[in-house]
């Protein structure tokens, strides 16, 4: 099968990861999957105002994703959206699982997400920018997510859907993947598929999942490179 | 801070920056142009560590009925709390409501883009011209970075093509650019100590206690002026800011 992109089904965009590219942040990272491109920045941990909302045990994890005005074809009016709020819950609680929170008692890590340009898979790449960002900051995680999204074209299952294929698809179904655990920590899908077909879905996700974990893996190695050689 | 500020003034007052430059001197701009390609136009411009990205959009909407012949202009401004440790996430606030206008005034006072050739349909349709500044890492210098940003990008805009038999405006076929003449510079000075400086960082800007920026067309015409900050300034003092504004506003001129 071949995919109006030139792909093949089982093919990702081409992965371009970068950290360190917000110089004011702790940590941040650049995550372009094919047109979409999504960087993120976290601030923290510090100091949480107001008190009443500081946990006693542990740190509280606060996730933004934004879509900048410019990033898609109709302009994108700024601020939250209901879209945009619903991102921000799920991305947070796909990346609470491998970051040590009850170490920074009483305190705020802040993770912003921007996507500068949107072409499909926006909080698939948001949450792997942000997940190599707060790995960038130095905080303790037990693992990375990595995430990607499939669905099923015709009788093809397709990985990373990209511009229109997310209109041709059956389904679309976003996956947030724990290597280390082998667990999924995001899923959802809109469609109408009978459940052996979504587990196949979901497979193809974790697959792409897979090959993104090394990417990320690798921009965390060059980007301690070169801090190794500048300190 | 308070030491810093301190510090930052007594260099300033002797004719010297923490960073080793001229007073007069701003550090590295580098302009990349078109980097989101969903937008008409975009531009990345980063001034040392300041990276600011303009988005040009262009839509179709109905005129203001006072000017039934004129497309519409609209300036948006985000310090996203991604650029800085002190921003928080949340509607415009002062600071981003001034940065747009001033990136705004500069555009439009200058008549820069010839608001008239933007009227389709003359009190019906005409196109909206959307300027969204988005703030990546904030390292001083935010306006000028933005308005040159804001320069570049629509300098470099495509427009939509318009079937004027069908009346049907196809968003993904480009042809044309925008109707511009030449288009403002906006260059900021601001006052430390007692001495005039170009393009502070972060740290310097703290320490300012005014700043006037001044937007100049390709004949050092002046097209927009805002002042800044709580001390006020000699007529002797702003004669330099002018001057001061045209130059540099020259230099940068030529990378666009």
């Amino acid at each position: 099968m071949k995919r109006a992109d030139g792909r093949s089904a089982g093919e990702l965009r081409p992965v371009t990861i970068k950290a360190g590219v917000i110089p004011n942040a702790n940590g941040s990272a650049m995550v372009a999957m094919g047109k979409t491109i999504a960087v993120a920045a976290v601030y923290g941990p510090r100091y949480l105002h107001p008190r009443f909302k500081q946990k006693y045990d542990k740190a509280l994890l606060k996730t933004i994703y934004m879509m900048v005005p410019f990033s898609t074809n109709e302009r994108v009016r700024p601020g939250p959206s209901r879209r945009s709020q619903e991102i921000c819950k799920v991305t947070r609680e796909a990346l609470e699982n491998v970051v040590c929170l009850e170490e920074y008692p009483k305190s705020v890590i802040d993770v912003y997400i921007n996507i500068i340009q949107a072409n499909a898979g926006t909080r698939t790449a948001g949450i792997n920018a942000a997940s190599v960002a707060l790995a960038d900051a130095g905080i303790s995680m037990k693992d990375l997510v990595a995430s990607a999204a499939a669905g099923k074209i015709g009788d093809d299952y397709v990985l990373d859907l990209a511009g229109k294929e997310e209109e041709e698809t059956d389904c679309d179904v976003p996956v947030a993947y724990i290597p280390g655990q082998d667990k999924i920590s995001l899923l959802q899908m809109d469609g109408k598929l009978p459940p052996e077909d979504v587990e196949k879905v979901i497979e193809m996700a974790i697959k792409g999942c897979k090959e993104i974990y090394e990417k990320q893996k690798e921009a965390l190695r060059e980007r301690w490179a070169q801090k190794g050689a500048s300190a | 801070m308070i030491i810093r500020n301190q510090y930052i003034t007594n260099m300033a007052n002797n004719n010297q920056r923490e960073d080793g430059r001229q007073l007069d001197q701003f550090r590295q701009v580098k302009v990349e142009v078109n980097p989101i390609t969903n937008a008409e136009g975009s531009a990345r411009v980063c001034i040392g560590k300041t990276d600011v990205i303009v988005g040009v959009k262009l839509s179709v909407g109905v005129p203001f009925s006072d000017k039934p012949d004129e497309g519409v202009l609209i300036s948006n401004a985000e310090l996203s709390p991604m650029s800085h440790p002190s921003f928080e996430p949340g509607p415009p606030n002062e600071a981003s409501i001034e940065l747009a206008r001033v990136v705004d005034r500069g555009i439009r006072e200058s008549h820069a883009i010839d608001m008239k050739k933007l009227c389709i349909k003359e009190g019906e349709k005409v196109w909206m011209v959307n300027i969204d500044t988005q703030v990546m890492n904030h390292d001083g210098n935010l306006i000028d970075a933005s308005s040159f940003a804001a320069a570049a990008a629509l300098k470099n805009a495509k427009m939509p093509h318009y079937d004027e038999k069908t009346e049907k405006i196809d968003m993904e076929k480009k042809t044309g650019k925008l109707p511009l003449a030449d288009l403002p510079i906006a260059v900021t000075v601001y006052k430390i100590g007692s001495k005039l400086v170009v393009d502070p960082t972060y740290a310097e800007e703290q320490a300012s206690t005014a700043r006037l920026t001044v937007s100049t067309a390709d004949d050092g015409q002046i097209a927009a002026i805002q002042k800044g900050g709580t001390e006020p300034l000699s007529i002797d003092e702003i004669r330099e800011c002018f001057r001061l504004s045209v130059e540099r506003g020259r230099d940068l001129r030529k990378l666009i």
